[in-house]
C-alpha cells in the first residue's frame, strides 16, 4: 500500500468508533487499499459497497439531485459511511452505531481530497 | 361579518360548552371560509370528543380543505361512536368513491339508507354510483371536484399515503422491493414527474443494503441517508415489504432529512397496516 493510500485511512481509522476504512474502485468494486480490524471481509464488503453505490447514484441522478457525494448506510449494530472521490475510488468506513458521523465524513472527505 | 355568524359566534362565546359549534361550524364551510371554520370544529371536538356530529363535521370541512386521509378517520370515528350515523355513511361513500371502490362506496350508501330510507338525497346518491358518478359527501353543499375517471381516480390512491406531510406529491416515495410504486410521487427541480425512473433504479437496494448489514455483522438496516450535489435523500424501511424514499433541497440538513423521513414512515407504516 503507498504511504499516500495509507495516510489517507489512518485518518479515518483513527477516528473513535471506526472499525476499518478502504478505498475501493468505484468501477468495479476492487479493494485499492485497507485498513480493517480481523473478521471483515474486505474485498465482499467492497463488492457491496460499490454495487450499492452504483445503485444509489442512478437513482440519485434520475432523481435530480446530481451526483452523490456521501453516504451513510444506517444499521442497528454499526454503520458503514462511503465518500466518492472525483476520480471515481470509493472510501469507505465500518463504523460502529454510535460513531461521530460528522467527524468520519470529515475525515473521508479528506481522504477523498488526498486519493485524488 | 353576516349577522347569522355574528349571532352564533356570541352564542359560542358566551356558552363555550354548547353545540352551537355544530350549526356555527357549518355556516362558515357554507360561505367557504374553511380556516374559521376548521378552528370552530377543531375546538367543538375538543370539547366534545364521543359527539359523531363533531367528527362529521370535522370530517366536511377536511374534505372541502382535500384533506381526505383525516377526514376518513373522522367519518370512520363518528361511525365507531355512532354506527348508524348518515353523514358519516355518505362521507366514507364519497371518499371510497373518490380512489375507486365503487363497491364500498355503495355498500356505505346503502347501509345509509337503511338506517334512513327517507334521505332522498341518499336514494340520489346511491344512483349516481351505479351510474359510475360520484355522490357528494355533503348533498347541501356543492361537494369538491370530483373525479369521474379511473384515471383521475387512481393518483389520489397514492397520494392518501402521506397526505397531510410536506412533499407529499413530489418529495416522498413509497415502493414495493420489485420497485413498484405504492405510493407518493417524485418531482425533480424542474417540475418534471421522475417517479418511475427513480422507483425502477431503487429496485433491489434494501436487498442490497441488508445483505451488505449482515456481511459486516452490523445487524438489520435502518436507514441510508445520502448527500448529492443539488439535493439529498433518505430511505427508510417503513415495512420489511416497502421501502421509503424521501428527497429535498440540499438546504435541508440530514437530521431534518432523518426526522421529516421518520414521521413519513410512520404514515407510511399506518397505511401498509390499512392495505392488508
Amino acid at each position: 500500500m503507498t504511504t499516500a493510500y495509507s495516510q489517507a485511512l489512518d485518518r479515518v481509522t483513527r477516528v473513535r468508533g471506526v472499525r476499518g476504512a478502504m478505498l475501493v474502485a468505484g468501477d468495479d468494486g476492487l479493494v485499492i487499499a485497507e485498513q480493517l480490524m480481523e473478521g471483515i471481509k474486505g474485498p465482499a464488503v467492497a463488492a457491496l459497497a460499490s454495487s450499492l453505490a452504483t445503485r444509489l447514484r442512478r437513482a440519485m441522478a434520475a432523481a435530480g439531485v446530481g451526483n452523490s457525494l456521501f453516504w451513510h448506510l444506517q444499521c442497528d449494530k454499526g454503520a458503514l459511511l462511503v465518500v466518492f472521490s472525483g476520480s471515481g475510488v470509493l472510501v469507505v468506513a465500518v463504523a460502529e452505531a454510535d460513531v461521530n458521523v460528522g467527524l468520519v465524513r470529515l475525515e473521508l472527505l479528506r481522504a477523498a481530497e488526498a486519493v485524488g | 361579518m353576516p349577522e347569522d355568524i355574528r349571532a352564533l359566534s356570541a352564542q359560542l362565546a358566551q356558552d363555550p360548552q354548547s353545540l352551537v359549534f355544530l350549526r356555527l361550524a357549518e355556516l362558515l364551510r357554507q360561505k367557504r371560509q374553511l380556516d374559521a371554520a376548521l378552528r370552530v370544529a377543531i375546538s367543538g371536538l375538543e370539547r366534545h370528543p364521543h359527539l359523531a356530529d363533531a367528527h362529521d363535521l370535522y370530517a366536511r370541512v377536511l374534505t372541502d380543505k382535500h384533506d381526505y386521509e383525516r377526514a376518513f378517520d373522522e367519518w370512520d370515528m363518528a361511525l365507531r361512536i355512532a354506527p348508524n350515523h348518515t353523514g358519516a355513511l355518505k362521507g366514507l361513500a364519497f371518499l371510497y368513491f373518490k380512489v375507486g371502490d365503487v363497491d364500498q362506496a355503495r355498500a356505505h350508501l346503502e347501509t345509509a339508507l337503511k338506517v334512513d330510507p327517507d334521505d332522498a338525497t341518499l336514494a340520489q346518491a346511491l344512483e349516481m354510483v351505479q351510474q359510475g358518478a360520484p355522490p357528494a359527501a355533503d348533498a347541501a353543499v356543492p361537494p369538491v371536484e370530483a373525479p369521474v375517471s379511473g384515471a383521475e381516480v387512481a393518483p389520489l390512491e397514492d397520494a392518501r399515503v402521506f397526505a397531510g406531510l410536506e412533499g407529499a406529491e413530489e418529495g416522498l416515495l413509497l415502493l414495493d422491493p420489485a420497485g413498484r410504486v405504492l405510493g407518493g410521487a417524485l418531482k425533480d427541480r424542474h417540475g418534471a414527474d421522475v417517479t418511475d425512473a427513480v422507483a425502477a433504479y431503487l429496485a433491489g437496494v434494501s436487498q442490497e443494503a441488508a445483505r451488505t448489514a449482515k456481511l459486516l455483522g452490523l445487524g438489520s438496516w435502518t436507514g441510508l441517508a445520502a448527500e448529492g450535489g443539488e439535493g439529498n435523500v433518505f430511505l427508510k424501511q417503513p415495512s420489511p415489504e416497502a421501502m421509503l424514499l424521501v428527497v429535498r433541497e440540499r438546504g435541508v440538513p440530514m437530521g431534518r432529512l432523518a426526522v421529516i423521513a421518520n414521521r413519513a414512515a410512520q404514515a407510511a407504516s399506518r397505511w401498509l397496516e390499512r392495505q392488508v
